[in-house]
């Protein structure tokens, strides 16, 4: 069993380059299946359906969408191979970038929207920067010289990833990820997280909505960056 | 493969849009040689661009083959900046990055490995081409449409000169047009330019017509052809300097 985490900015157009990625992964006799993690609503599973693989949602709701993915890793590879898949391919849901949901033993995948600037890769943190490949999509509508400052910018924060430029409208770069997915690591037992999961132990972690500070407790960060503990 | 090396480019034809084999198998473009590729909007006059700039391997939605001197590429080639045979002056010529002119060409020539003094050389160029004169401070997303594409080509002769130059709708920009192919032709290269106008169509030494998707046919550029090229050319000038003599804001009532 393969296992692909897909993340990205929201828009940056994961589902359409997973759509043609999983046709070109069963021209090759390759046995997908999808998990589509999202925080509160989604219909990305209809697109997924008319492929005919096997599919399933999780939505978060109040839990971190990328620590929901982390915590669901185990049951969404017992279902898919339950499914008879051989490649399991989980689209996140990430949206704060402080996390980074890739297992040591899959193929993580980043998915980078061009239009965003050349500023983007500097701001997207472990999702990009510890990521195998890193898909820049919607190159068609920026110049050659902008996709190429753009490629730049990431190679900065991740000289050691491979980058397929993408096109989710016409399927552009689908056949080179199948390729890379097809190649990629085979899921073991004790898999271990690429990066840390963030300090987030706040009174607002546990649902504390009044705003004053005087409220709050645990570990918090000042604006000026200074970080403290603050109770018993 | 360095650029005295690219003696030809091979497109050998995919399908069409409805997924049947287009007529022309295979064109073959050498050094030197400017290519036009015509048909009607929405054709796929792009698309095949697209396919020599990604130097397709049947990987493409039209499933074309481009090969260089008649091998397929290496891999790296196809990918990395520094390495990349082809150019692309694409249509759309709006800047999205939110940069100065500066600091755009210093990393663009960053990453096609280039040196970074160039950049001056890149907005003299693009200032010859049109208007209101482009500074090193000014912002990109500042600039208007003609000042976009003029540093565009002029980035293209000067950072990302390469062997192959793929052009697309040059004429639409409000930029000096032939001055801009000559510009991005340069010596010895092998030049694509997408057109709709017909002085740059007849300045190519052939033309392949796409439709529904497909390399239709090919013309050859006649001798008569281009009579018609030159008696157009003149015609094409004098509108040009009408245009200039009505920016400028003066009155052209005399001329005609």
């Amino acid at each position: 069993m393969k296992l692909v985490v897909v993340a990205g900015t929201p828009g940056s157009g994961k589902t359409s380059v997973l759509l043609h990625t999983i046709k070109a992964l069963m021209r090759h006799e390759k046995k997908p299946a999808v998990v589509k993690v999202d925080c509160l609503w989604t219909d990305d599973d209809q697109r997924f359906k008319k492929l005919n693989v096997p599919v399933r949602v999780g939505l978060a709701r109040d839990m971190c969408p990328d620590h929901f993915t982390i915590y669901n890793t185990e049951e969404m590879l017992k279902w898919a191979e339950k499914e008879g898949a051989d490649v399991l391919l989980s689209e996140t849901a990430g949206l704060c970038l402080r996390c980074a949901p890739y297992p040591d033993e899959c193929l993580a995948v980043c998915v980078i929207d061009v239009t965003t600037g050349p500023n983007t890769p500097l701001k997207v943190g472990p999702l990009l920067t510890t990521a195998d490949i890193v898909v820049m999509t919607k190159g068609d509508l920026v110049s050659q010289a902008e996709r190429e400052v753009f490629r730049e910018r990431v190679l900065e924060v991740n000289p050691g990833c491979n980058i397929v430029e993408a096109n989710g409208l016409t399927g552009k770069g689908a056949f080179e990820l199948g390729e890379l997915i097809r190649s990629g690591p085979d899921v073991c037992d004790n898999m271990v997280l690429r990066y840390n999961p963030p300090l987030a132990i706040c009174s607002l972690c546990t649902g504390e909505t009044r705003v004053a500070r005087k409220h709050h407790m645990g570990v918090l960060r000042n604006l000026d960056g200074f970080m403290e503990y603050k109770g018993e | 493969m360095i650029m005295s090396e690219i003696i030809n480019l091979t497109i050998i034809g995919g399908v069409n849009k409805d997924g049947v084999d287009e007529p022309i198998r295979s064109v073959d473009i050498c050094r030197g040689e400017i290519v036009g590729i015509v048909g009607p909007t929405g054709s796929g006059k792009s698309t095949l661009i697209d396919d020599i700039e990604q130097l397709a391997q049947g990987d493409t939605p039209t499933g074309r083959t481009i090969l260089i001197n008649g091998e397929k590429p290496d891999a790296n080639i196809r990918v990395d900046p520094r390495k990349k045979l082809v150019a692309q002056l694409s249509q759309n010529m709006h800047f999205l990055a939110d940069m100065t002119v500066e600091e755009f060409l210093q990393m663009h020539a960053r990453s096609r490995g280039k040196d970074e003094g160039l950049v001056t050389r890149v907005i003299e160029l693009a200032n010859t081409l049109a208007g209101e004169p482009i500074a090193a401070h000014h912002h990109l997303t500042a600039l208007s449409g003609g000042q976009s594409r003029s540093l565009m080509t002029a980035d293209i002769a000067v950072i990302s000169d390469s062997p192959v130059v793929l052009i697309d709708e040059i004429e639409n920009a409000g930029i000096k047009k032939q001055e801009a192919l000559q510009l991005l032709a340069g010596e010895g290269k092998i030049v694509v330019v997408v057109t709709h106008d017909p002085v740059l169509a007849l300045m190519s030494s052939r033309r392949i017509v796409i439709r529904n998707g497909g390399m239709a046919d090919i013309i050859t550029t006649s001798l008569q052809e281009q009579d018609v090229c030159d008696r157009i050319t003149e015609v094409d000038n004098w509108l040009m300097s009408l245009r200039e003599t009505i920016r400028r804001g003066d009155i052209v009532e005399g001329i005609a």
